[in-house]
């Protein structure tokens, strides 16, 4: 059997799931939409399934996460819903349970957080509202396991027994009863038709659904019927469509609460979270502890013990090479074999793994960060700034993380809550100056701003930056249209979050970023390989003079003459910053015939190649041309289209272009 | 008045929904519908979005949209009901006080 685990978002959705399923899981997209799915077989019953859709808090088509629920409920037909309900909170979270049950689908209902209701004092009687809303209700704790078992139990035997909801009429005697019923009876068979139920079909009809009318079939005469029906109920109520359906779900829900539920005077977890409140989202302290708290962040990441690790499992690597390569060597493989394995496909994998311990450290603080419920308040916090930008408080983050690494920056944008700001996110991150372009800049600003370095190098963050804004701009208003998400957010109470559910995350991103990336940066080292190897004939090359990448190099230097980089070496140089950043001064000191070290000193002195308009810029050019192919990897997986990942490359070669071309045209002028 | 003019700490009531499209699904499916009693909680540090409470929870809309909710100001309940859901929107210290 197949369960749809549906519920609001911060109602401990994900930490059910991860009990539900423990490590079983397989995560993946939904097609054509950047919407995360994952499907995990239950523990317990290792024949049934259950799928983990996204946090939403209604049934609307307005959002994708919402159409995804939606269709796959209507669509896949599941054997049964678990509907999780936050007890804290449980009118706004019941306004979701309320169109579920009108879908025709068995259903429970599990009560989460029914530990921090009961510990506050609060109660609510289960049997009562277990017959008010016709379903069955299991409370349970997610976050201590308790009452999991016979959640499955119960959703196991409505499911078997297909047990529907019981209770299909929210509305009281009235205009809006009166036109939903009516409503009903006509769209009927309809509705049948597809096995849909006539109820859910009404309500959405009511409330405007035209996509609907569509599926459904509906011809102008019954159309208009339903609209002289919902004119009627408009008038006599005194309440448009919207909200009138609304008013009649919360109308029912407080019916239902009352008597039933009793909450707490104030619970202590809200107590505790106003008072860290007053701190993280005070008037004066908010912004340093913002800063602050990116600035740990970060440190941890890319310097105390992110990197370090990266750094061990670099040299691992590498001693690994050596004794492969010294290993071959004995055998007496045949070079050019040798150099395949050991330049193309180990050094490929090696900077796979390199990316690995950043990955995990960052989404282990990350994680942490929106379990606690923290980003939630930076997006309040910083919503304003924004906001100017076109995008909203949710993408700050994101942003930030650019500046250490895009790979995960850009895996990072999962956790904002819209397709469109997540694809707008994704199109900025690469323009953020990452931390592997830093020995480019220093090379160049050792050799020809020696007096300046600081300043030009803060020069260039904050002109990736603008350029990147203006490239939101241009791509929210051409590219990706459709209004912005309403930011309507909530800002639930601070938790402790769950080490499962950060460990979940932190493995499912690694694997992710392994699966995805590994054969798309394994080609890429290979080829380069190739291209540094051969000549034009496929004779091993003796220098890099004659290679095929220089021939590419030469091929396409006439494109960069207009930015003063006239020499054939500059081109070559940038191609293999595609592999990685760093690669761009490598390869360059190997084609000037000398070390990265001495490398400044070689390019003061040689005005054939850089003169000080052209290595300026050279640095915009290598500030905001393609991100290397881990990124691209890696966008390409978010924006789940090879075009795309291809058009922002494209994208980002043209503005770099354009942005080097008129600096350079500039810097002449002095 | 409209909800952007709601002061930091003073509870109204939800007159009209106004706004379109998503957002104005959106706000009612938050539970933002007319007869609902609303508390303005705090302001973002640079005076926009701002946190609202409603029905027990909280939640954070910008000022442009909260110009497009009407309200009328509302007296706090006085006599608190044992369940007091109706009257934790406002202050749950008074409620203690004068609760149950």
């Amino acid at each position: 059997m197949v369960f749809a685990l549906v519920g609001n978002q911060n109602c401990g959705k994900t930490t059910l799931f991860n009990q539900l399923t423990g490590s079983n899981q397989h995560v993946g997209n939904f097609p054509g939409v950047t919407v995360e799915s994952k499907v995990g077989v239950i523990r317990s019953r290792k024949a049934d399934t259950v799928v983990d859709l996204p946090g939403i808090y209604s049934l609307r088509a307005y959002t994708n996460e919402e159409t995804v629920t939606r269709d796959f409920i209507l669509k896949n037909k599941p054997d049964g819903i678990i509907n999780i309900v936050d007890a804290t909170n449980i009118e706004r979270n019941l306004y979701l349970s309320l169109q579920l049950l009108s879908m025709g689908v068995p259903t429970v209902i599990a009560l989460n957080m029914m530990d921090e209701v009961r510990g506050n004092g609060g109660s609510i009687n289960i049997e009562k509202l277990s017959r008010a809303l016709g379903v069955c209700v299991v409370p349970i704790s997610a976050a201590k396991n308790e009452g999991i078992d016979e959640l499955i139990e119960r959703a196991a035997e409505v499911a078997s027994k297909r047990i529907m909801p019981a209770v299909k009429d929210f509305c009281t005697v009235g205009p809006v009863h009166r036109c939903i019923h009516s409503v009903t009876h006509l769209v009927e068979d309809h509705a049948e038709m597809i096995r849909m139920s006539p109820r859910f079909a009404a309500t959405k009809l009511i409330e405007g659904d035209e996509e609907l009318a569509d599926t459904l079939g509906l011809n102008e005469n019954e159309r208009e019927t339903i609209e002289h029906a919902v004119i009627e109920m408009e008038n006599e109520g005194g309440l448009d469509r919207m909200a009138a359906i609304a008013n009649m779900r919360y109308d029912f829900i407080e019916k239902a609460c009352a008597g039933t539920v009793i909450h707490a005077a104030e619970t202590k977890e809200h107590r505790r979270s106003s008072a860290i409140d007053k701190v993280l989202t005070g008037k004066f302290t908010a912004i340093p502890v913002f800063i602050g708290v990116m600035f740990l962040v970060f440190w941890l990441t890319f310097g105390l013990v992110g990197q370090p690790l990266a750094d061990l499992l670099a040299a691992g690597i590498e001693s690994l090479i050596a004794v492969i390569d010294t290993a071959l060597e004995d055998f007496g493989m045949n070079p050019v074999a040798k150099s395949l394995i050991v330049d193309g496909v180990l050094a490929g994998v090696g900077s796979v793994l390199s990316f690995l311990p950043l990955i995990v450290v960052l989404f282990f603080f990350l994680s942490v960060l929106e379990d606690t419920g923290y980003m939630a308040r930076v997006a309040f916090v910083t919503d304003r700034l924004l906001r100017k930008i076109g995008l909203s408080g949710r993408s700050v983050v994101p942003m930030l993380i650019g500046f250490g690494c895009s790979v995960p920056a850009i895996m990072a944008t999962r956790t904002l809550s819209s397709e469109r700001d997540r694809k707008l996110s994704v199109m900025l991150v690469p323009f953020v100056s990452c931390s592997a372009k830093l020995p480019i800049y220093a090379v160049f600003t050792a050799a020809f701003f020696p007096d300046n370095a600081p300043l030009v190098m803060l020069g260039l963050y904050l002109f990736g930056i603008i350029v990147g804004i203006l490239a939101a701009r241009f791509s929210g208003a051409f590219i990706f249209r459709g209004t912005a998400m309403p930011f309507v957010m909530e800002l639930p109470n601070y938790r402790f979050p769950s080490p499962k559910s950060v460990f979940m995350l932190m493995k499912d991103k690694a694997w992710d970023f392994i699966r995805k990336a590994f054969t798309v940066i394994l080609a890429a080292s290979v080829i380069i390989w190739f291209l540094q190897t051969f000549d034009i004939r496929f004779n091993v090359v003796e220098n890099g003079e004659g290679s095929l990448l220089a021939a590419v190099g030469k091929f396409i230097s006439p494109l960069f003459v207009p930015l003063g980089f006239t020499d054939w070496r500059i081109p070559t140089a940038l191609i293999t910053g595609f592999t990685a950043k760093e690669a761009v001064v490598s390869t360059l000191a190997v084609l000037v015939g000398t070390t990265v070290s001495e490398l400044p000193n070689v390019l003061m002195h040689s005005p054939e190649l850089f003169t000080t308009a052209s290595a300026m810029a050279f640095l915009v050019f290598t500030l905001l041309y393609t991100p290397c192919v881990a990124a691209v990897a890696t966008l390409r997986r978010e924006f789940s289209s090879r075009l795309g990942a291809a058009g922002v490359v494209l994208f980002q070669c043209v503005t770099a272009w354009v942005c080097a071309f008129i600096v350079y045209r500039i810097a002449l002028l002095f | 008045m409209t909800l952007d003019k709601l002061e930091v700490g003073r509870s109204a009531l939800i007159t009209k929904v106004g706004g379109e499209g998503a957002l104005r699904a959106r706000l009612l499916d938050m539970g933002l519908i007319p007869r609902t009693v609303i508390t303005a909680v705090r302001r973002a540090p640079m005076g926009d979005p701002i946190e609202l409470r409603v029905r027990g929870y909280e939640l954070t809309i910008r000022l442009e949209d909260a110009a497009k909710i009407e309200i009328e100001p509302a007296e706090v309940p006085k006599i608190f009901s044992s369940d007091c859901s109706s009257c934790c929107a406002h202050s749950c210290k008074d409620c203690k006080k004068g609760g149950k």
